[in-house]
């Protein structure tokens, strides 16, 4: 039997628990022997021109090796100017560039709170932060520009050089006439909050320069992307660079490739000739690292009195914070992703980007198709409440058919395989639907004060969008037996340790205790890409079920010079990791004894698999939450889903995603927000202020099990990293609407925290009383 | 000025400069590197280790407040054989660690909340461990590795 779908627990577990990782902060390699820290200033303004720095103070503080500003870096050369023509498409996850690129420290003027400013090389961390403080910055301060309103107003602009603070406008005008015909429209603006990704151990850095080498330990999920964009910043060849990930303490999007604070580290260390070391603090972390979401959209929907939907308009406002260095790509795959898992014949879509004096804003776990969930799921409520039809008969009446895959959607996506109302059915038949209505009903018959609500998501999400870029694996067997594969996908967690190794059991039959999976070094592992997209196992993981194929097929024609016999007469027999002639299992070859026959470099087999087509995951989920209607506090009391995502290679680590990702959906719907005030300060930048999310807050989660399988590559697999944060954030934020939506109530923006729930409920009810 | 802490059963002594925390006492001078500073605000909870039996934020006690005590890490956790802890065990069966950047601290909490609530219910589990963030796991099997450990850690003393 395959190991492949079975529950086998995590090679990565013993050192991580016994001796705990290996993160930036615990390397004690001879070459970091004597690093010293990094500490950056950071402006603590949100808009001002710099007009003069005093650093004479710092440099003079004890333990203090320099301080560098931009003024030292005369040694980059500056990017070529783009080219005619050359703009950055709308798709294309990367900077912008031109009047709107982003330095590396901060050039005269500084445009957001946590924006580097100077950098402090000190022998340890606490003479760092002492001598930051020293640093002196003039700051002439200039008006602040925060939230959609105030950029689209125009009445200050970021960038010298640019008519307004739209880098980025796409799509169609709105045109009601598809609406004609619709017997209820609603229409709606909405938030999708702005949120702090959080990885439990934030940005960290390390670099050693020497001999023309530098060498660069990095928190990132993209060892190779990192280098990539290493070499062009500082002048470099590849060749030259070495990009290691040690253990990464999560990135949830936030740490795909690498941030301009963490280049400086790199940079320093060649303008110093010091080895430094960079682990910015929690504090740091909230304003410097990228943030997630923060769009603004207005929606509206129309259709008949009975419940199909005719026409649906999403007009996105992204918020991309002080520099766009995701261009227009998050609102992109946000109206890619508009008509989420429904058949809508009429859909149109808009969007504009805009630059704010707030955090820049990037990938967080699910990236732009989270918020286009969000914001079907609530026009898909707010229609069932206008035409007074139950949510999931409006939903199951506007599911994409089975028979009708693969389906390309009004906005140009072509879903590959899915069964969205057998999901549907399955978690309303695990939740208890009907029961959980008349529970509502008899409470509300009550008038109890805890109100119960019931919140559906149905969702579609695309996975390995990017399915063309691929991804490496290197796959050698050795002649003790042993194989070792070299993945340019990159491990944060999420298990690609253990599932490669299982991988390579169930099609070779070397067990997993002698497989070693290598990630993360640029000298070992050349070329890759990573991980971020839900894309690891489908591109990655293929790669390393076609090196083993490969490494079979050489195993194959190895025996057969072994044993004199034809190819075809071989067989492997996967349970012992051995080959035999068909038939006589009693003389056979270990694959130690196979690896030695084939010569000095065993069995070695390379792939470069790019992906046909992205694949699209979907799912529905069910909450259930409690509303207490005198004080507005929400709490998720039951939270079921299910969640497709092809072939299951391994439960355990599918599941550990889905969790993960729920506990991240449940957050933005009831607790977390980055929230600046109107002159741009950050009132959330640290844990104590920013609502993380805890176990006192979550239930358990219950799992429906749901596989339908993708044709679009071998293993059948989907990404299953984001689906959480994709449902589960808009079935949370209608249970907790569904609450009070007897009082009248039809949408209250996320998140949903006590004050906002109750003044809904203050509002509704003193509307009630007027009547 | 001098500190001196046992820490996981060895003296560790070192002159330090007074603000020093214990947990970079911990990860600098004894060099044991798994116990992590998640926040700086004690909100986390992934430096948490055992002073004295007591699950504490180690970057929340200055090395010189521990001059004298008994520290365990969850270096320390597992018995003299290498035989893992209950709690370590339990989270790697039900999967209760990702990235495993809480877990150190995540262990320990568990540890002093079952030395103190040998057979907790999971509301009990959950309000025990409000000050332990993780940020991969959504807490589900954290909370079952709690609960699976509670049975066999209650018959194992530490320290």
């Amino acid at each position: 039997m395959s190991i492949l779908g079975t529950r086998v627990v995590r090679t990565e577990d013993p050192r991580l628990l016994t001796a705990g990782g290996t993160y930036v902060d615990d390397l004690r390699l001879p070459e970091l022997a004597g690093a010293a820290r990094v500490t950056f200033v950071r402006s603590p303004v949100a808009h001002a021109r710099i007009t003069g720095m005093d650093t004479d103070a710092a440099r003079q503080a004890p333990g203090v090796l320099a301080v560098l500003t931009v003024q030292d870096m005369d040694d980059l050369v500056p990017p070529p100017p783009p080219e005619p023509g050359s703009e950055v498409s709308e798709g294309a996850p990367l900077p912008l560039g031109g009047p709107w690129a982003e330095p590396l420290l901060a050039a005269g003027r500084v445009r957001y709170v946590g924006e580097p400013v100077a950098m402090v090389i000190t022998d340890d961390s606490y003479q760092g932060e002492d001598a930051a403080e020293l640093v002196s910055v003039d700051y002439e301060l200039l008006p602040a520009v925060v939230g959609v309103g105030g950029a689209l107003a125009a009445g200050t602009l970021l960038f010298e050089g640019t008519e307004s603070n739209v880098p980025v406008t796409s799509g169609e005008a709105a045109d009601d006439a598809i609406f004609d015909g619709c017997d209820a429209v609603v229409e709606r603006t909405i938030v999708n909050q702005r949120l702090a990704p959080m990885p439990m151990e934030g940005r960290a850095a390390a670099a050693r320069f020497a001999d023309g080498r530098l060498t660069y330990w990095v928190s990132t999920q993209n060892a190779q992307i990192t280098r990539f964009i290493l070499a062009g910043v500082l002048g470099m060849d590849p060749s030259v660079i070495r990009v290691i990930t040690p253990d990464v303490g999560g990135g949830f999007g936030a740490k795909v490739g690498v941030d301009r604070d963490a280049i400086l580290v790199a940079w320093a260390a060649r303008k110093t000739g010091r080895a430094l070391r960079w682990v910015e603090s929690r504090s740091e972390n909230m304003v410097g690292m990228t943030h997630g979401r923060a769009q603004e959209q207005t929606i509206k929907i129309g259709g008949t009195a009975d419940g199909r939907v005719l026409a649906y308009r999403l007009d996105v406002v992204q918020d991309t914070g002080a520099y766009p260095r995701m261009s227009g790509f998050l609102p992109f795959l946000t109206k890619l992703m508009a008509v989420g898992p429904y058949d809508i014949r009429s859909v149109q879509t808009r969007s504009r980007v805009v630059v704010t004096n707030t955090t820049p804003i990037s990938a967080y776990r699910g990236a732009g198709r989270p918020e286009a969930t969000a914001a079907i799921e609530r026009a898909m409520d707010l229609f069932a409440a206008e035409i007074g039809m139950d949510p999931a008969e409006v939903r199951r009446k506007n599911l994409i058919a089975p028979d009708k895959f693969p389906y390309t959607t009004p906005t140009g996506a072509t879903y590959d395989t899915g069964d969205y109302a057998t999901a549907l059915d399955k978690v309303l038949a695990a939740a208890g639907y009907g029961e959980l209505r008349a529970e509502q009903a008899r409470r509300r018959e009550r008038g109890d004060v805890m109100q119960l609500g019931i919140g559906l998501a149905s969702y579609v999400e695309i996975t390995a969008a990017d399915a063309a870029a691929g991804e490496t694996a290197r796959l050698t067997v050795a002649g003790d037996g042993t194989a070792t594969v070299y993945t340019g996908s990159s491990a944060h967690g999420q298990g690609h340790h253990t599932a490669w190794a299982m991988l390579v059991e169930s099609e070779l039959g070397i067990p997993m205790a002698n497989v070693t999976v290598i990630h993360g070094d640029t000298d070992l592992i050349p070329e890759g890409v990573g991980t971020y997209a839900s894309r690891s196992l489908q591109l990655g993981g293929v790669a390393v079920h076609k090196a083993a194929l490969d490494v079979k097929e050489q195993g194959r024609r190895v025996a057969a010079d072994m044993f004199e016999a034809a190819e075809a007469d071989l067989e492997l027999d996967t349970e012992r990791g051995t080959w035999q002639v068909r038939g006589d299992p009693a003389a056979s070859r270990s694959w130690a004894e196979v690896a030695t026959h084939a010569g000095a470099d065993g069995l070695v087999a390379y792939v470069q698999y790019t992906g046909d087509a992205p694949t699209f995951p979907f799912g529905s989920h069910v909450a259930v939450a409690e509303v207490d209607t005198e004080t507005g506090k929400a709490r998720l009391i039951r939270h079921v889903t299910a969640d497709d995502a092809g072939t299951v290679v391994s439960p355990v680590l599918a599941e550990g995603q889905r969790h993960g990702g729920i506990a991240q959906g449940v957050a933005q719907a009831l607790l977390e927000e980055m929230i600046y005030d109107a002159d741009g300060n950050p009132l959330t930048a640290t844990l104590a202020d920013y609502a993380a999310i805890t176990a006192a807050e979550l239930p358990s989660f219950e799992l429906v099990q749901s596989e339908t399988p993708t044709t679009i590559n071998p293993l059948g697999v989907k990404g299953i990293g984001e689906a959480g944060t994709i449902g589960a954030t808009p079935a949370v934020q209608n249970a907790v609407i569904d609450a009070v939506s007897h009082l009248g109530i039809r949408h209250i923006d996320m998140p949903t925290t006590p004050a906002r729930v109750w003044a809904a409920i203050s509002e509704a009810t003193s509307d009630l009383e007027d009547q | 000025m001098k500190v001196s802490v046992t820490v996981n059963g060895s003296e560790v002594a070192a002159e330090v400069p007074d603000r020093t925390l214990l947990v970079h006492f911990l990860r600098d001078v004894a060099n044991l590197t798994a116990t992590n500073v998640g926040c700086d605000s004690t909100s986390c909870g992934a430096c948490t280790v055992l002073l004295d039996g007591k699950s504490v934020k180690s970057c929340t006690v200055l090395a010189a407040q521990a001059d004298g005590s008994e520290v365990i890490t969850v270096e320390g956790l597992a018995d003299g054989s290498g035989e893992m802890h209950p709690v370590q065990a339990a989270f790697r069966a039900e999967h209760g660690l990702q990235c495993g950047f809480c877990t150190p601290g995540m262990v320990m909490a568990a540890v002093s909340l079952l030395a103190e609530n040998p057979s907790p219910t999971e509301e009990e589990v959950r309000t025990a461990l409000e000050g332990n963030l993780c940020r991969c796991t959504g807490y589900h099997n954290i909370v079952r590795a709690v609960l699976a450990a509670a049975p066999a850690a209650s018959e194992r003393r530490v320290g």
